[in-house]
């Protein structure tokens, strides 16, 4: 007999596709949220799916802190090119210099905060009223209570407490005039499915992913890449390591990991057998417990 | 389609503070490696920190301030964890009768349901609910878990009588499949590895059960549905007349050559090609997102249907359902609401108020005036345009349908609809 089902990837698949096409009809202005990471480079892709043959009819975004890693940038503008897309950036230092927001000072400065106020306002000059993210329920805690289709009011706030039943399929995106959704289409998906997805569709990564030699601090337990974005304290040390990176956030945010790791099977035995989740790394998430869900109220990824 | 295919099953948890369902997510998780280190010393600082002598799991599966503030789950938490067989999905519910819209969000996905009962309370008030919510989201398999069975001596006596009750309880439900474990939770006894307390109990562990129950057959395979989402015209050199329709199947095996007819038009035609992505299909089904390409022009947009020529749905702007209230806002007969169904969208009114269930004891409650928050009631709608539907019985996603508040474009209701 045949037995008519599928593997969990090609349901997660045929989930996030679902998603993706909702998004594209109940939203008259949606757009894709494009840091450069995995994940959002895997949202890419299956949006490239969802509508093949036609084009992604929506632009993707990158909000800019000024503090990537130049392969992202690279990677961004390549993938762009490719797919013959429409990109929008967002700088952090245009908001800076018009004063939206005030840089931090000290020697763990970070524009990490600073990225909602340009985010909301580059969705809101765009007119976006969909914007679709690559954030997964099982990074994060305040992450685990999110919904596929995410309701934001009119300052992009998010309301946890006051979320919309998600029931069946049935993605409600109705919303008054100047409020937004964030979707996530990959919420289901665990970082082993991104990993084991990425090898199935041998989709390209940045090379920031696979082990490489690179000059690193250690600040907090935490391997921090040295770039011109980080001040060196006294008590630490320039030195070069064999790492390579589980997210890719910020440089002066994004820890690394010792690894010697060069290839996706490589990477895929390394994640099954690894103690810690991937934002372990973020100190952007080790500033308080309700780091994420504080940042998220107020409209962050 | 590939080679050593791991299934994805969706399995639903309800409980209260105290009957050990935080305890059993967080053992699944923890011997099936999926909490990580980091997670675990974060768990066990705020346990210090909230002056406990022991490592709260809960604090694991419980996301937003609020309920850590409270040590209750408020709202549905997903968790995952996988084994060399299966990926799991957990959608983790609070069990109290407050949060009955919750459990009915988890339990909407779900393939199966753990319930669970304390083995020194036996069956309560909140296992009705939970058995009953299972059934009537059409949850196809049960899994009772007597719990704490280390409690009672590992007593065969206890969990028999257990067993006999819930059976004497659960004819009255509709759920295809149940079975019944004895565990301990807390130790581990028969949820990932046999437990040597219990030499009586010859069944499966609670694991075991989960990696092997057979869920293929628990879709609709015989009744093709596929609710168009969007229509894919590239407009491109290569593919000038590319027409596909693109959506997810609901129901059925569709095959090329397959003779269809198209809703609202009825216009027939043949399926010429079935595409995922750029890969040629010779047949498709749940819960595959395709593009469908037919042999003739037809004009086919996001919310028509495409079904076999000769097994159409039900058609009408009439149905029955049971509803789920979900808002603080009362519903009252003649309210206008929005209905989505499906790929659909329109507009209804409520016509009549016909009785609610109280979910405790399943009677019945006549002569309403209103529904309130948590309340499952039998209604009946008429819909600005014709709906294209199954009842909820034969397809679980042709046969529901959510109720969209006009003015707060809240989702206030989820209705399963009953009509033959």
């Amino acid at each position: 007999m045949v037995n008519y089902t599928i593997d969990h990837l090609r349901e997660l698949e045929s989930e996030a596709i679902f998603v993706i096409r909702e998004i594209a009809s109940q939203f008259e202005n949606p757009a894709l949220l494009f840091s450069g990471g995995k994940d959002s480079i895997i949202l890419t892709h299956l949006a490239k799916k969802a509508f093949y043959p036609a084009k992604i009819p929506f632009p993707l975004i990158h909000i800019d802190t000024g503090h990537n890693f130049p392969e992202t940038i690279k990677f961004r503008d390549d993938l762009v090119n490719e797919l013959g897309l429409n990109l929008i950036v967002g700088l952090v230092q245009e908001s800076i210099d018009k004063g939206l927001v005030k840089e931090e000072t000290g020697l763990e400065a970070s524009r990490n905060f600073l990225q909602i106020t340009t985010l909301l306002e580059t969705l809101e000059v765009n007119k976006i009223d969909g914007a679709m993210g690559g954030a997964r329920r099982d990074e994060e805690k305040a992450r685990a209570k999110e919904r596929f289709f995410s309701h934001r009011d009119e300052f992009g706030q998010w309301d946890p407490k006051n979320q919309r039943p998600e029931l069946w399929n049935l993605f409600n995106g109705r919303k008054n005039y100047g409020e937004h959704f964030r979707v996530f289409p990959i919420s289901n998906w665990t970082e082993m499915d991104v990993w084991e997805y990425i090898k199935l569709e041998n989709i390209e990564l940045p090379s920031l992913y696979f082990s490489h030699k690179r000059d690193c601090i250690v600040r907090d337990n935490v391997i921090l890449a040295h770039s011109n974005f980080i001040t060196v304290k006294e008590n630490e040390v320039v030195q070069e390591l064999i790492v390579r990176f589980r997210t890719c956030g910020d440089m002066p945010i994004t820890g690394a990991i010792k690894s010697k790791a060069s290839t996706i099977d490589d990477i895929i035995q390394e994640v099954a057998t690894t103690r810690t989740t991937e934002r372990g790394g973020r100190a952007d998430d080790k500033r308080a417990e309700t780091a994420m869900e504080d940042r998220k109220k107020q409209g962050y990824f | 389609m590939d080679k050593n295919k791991t299934e994805l099953l969706r399995f639903t948890t309800a409980g209260s503070v105290d009957d050990g369902k935080s305890t059993l997510i967080g053992r699944l998780l923890y011997d099936s490696k999926s909490i990580f280190q980091d997670q675990l010393d974060a768990v066990e600082r705020s346990s210090k920190s909230k002056g406990f002598d022991y490592i709260d799991l809960s604090l694991l599966t419980d996301g937003l301030k609020s309920e850590r503030e409270q040590g209750i789950t408020i709202d549905v938490a997903y968790r995952y964890f996988a084994t060399p067989k299966r990926k799991f999905i957990i959608a983790d519910t609070p069990g109290h009768i407050q949060y009955t819209r919750n459990m009915v969000t988890g339990a909407s996905t779900a393939n199966l349901a753990i319930i669970l009962i304390d083995a020194r309370k036996g069956m309560l008030e909140q296992t009705h609910r939970h058995s009953f919510i299972a059934s009537l989201l059409g949850i196809p398999h049960a899994l009772v878990c007597i719990n704490k069975m280390d409690l009672v001596n590992y007593d065969r006596g206890v969990y028999n009588k257990i067993i006999s009750d819930f059976k004497a309880f659960s004819s009255k439900l509709d759920i295809k499949d149940i079975q019944y474990v004895p565990i301990s939770a807390l130790n581990g006894d028969n949820v990932v590895n046999r437990s040597k307390n219990m030499p009586w109990y010859e069944g499966s562990t609670l694991l075991y059960h989960l990696e092997n129950v057979h869920i293929s057959s628990d879709y609709n395979q015989i009744d093709c549905r596929f609710p168009v989402q969007t229509v894919i015209r590239p407009h491109t050199k290569e593919h000038q007349d590319y027409r596909g329709f693109a959506g997810r199947i609901d129901g059925g095996i569709f095959k090329v050559g397959d003779k269809i007819k198209t809703l609202p038009s009825g216009f027939t035609s043949k399926i010429k090609s079935i595409y995922s992505h750029n890969t040629e299909l010779n047949e498709a089904y749940i819960p595959m997102s395709v593009n469908i390409i037919l042999e003739d022009e037809i004009d086919i947009s996001r919310g028509d249907m495409i079904v076999r020529e000769n097994n159409i749905p039900n058609v009408s702007q009439d149905i029955e359902l049971l509803v789920t209230w979900m808002n603080q806002n009362p519903l009252i007969e003649r309210k206008k609401v929005i209905i989505k169904h499906t790929t659909n969208e329109c507009v209804a009114v409520v016509r009549e108020l016909k009785y609610k269930i109280n979910i405790n004891t399943l009677h019945r409650i006549e002569n309403i005036d209103s529904i309130q928050l948590n309340d499952i009631a039998r209604i009946s709608l008429r819909t600005s345009k014709p709906l294209f539907f199954d009842s909820y019985k034969k397809n679980r996603m042709t046969g529901s349908l959510i109720l969209i508040d006009e003015q707060t474009n809240e989702t206030i209701g989820a209705g399963m609809i009953i009509n033959k």
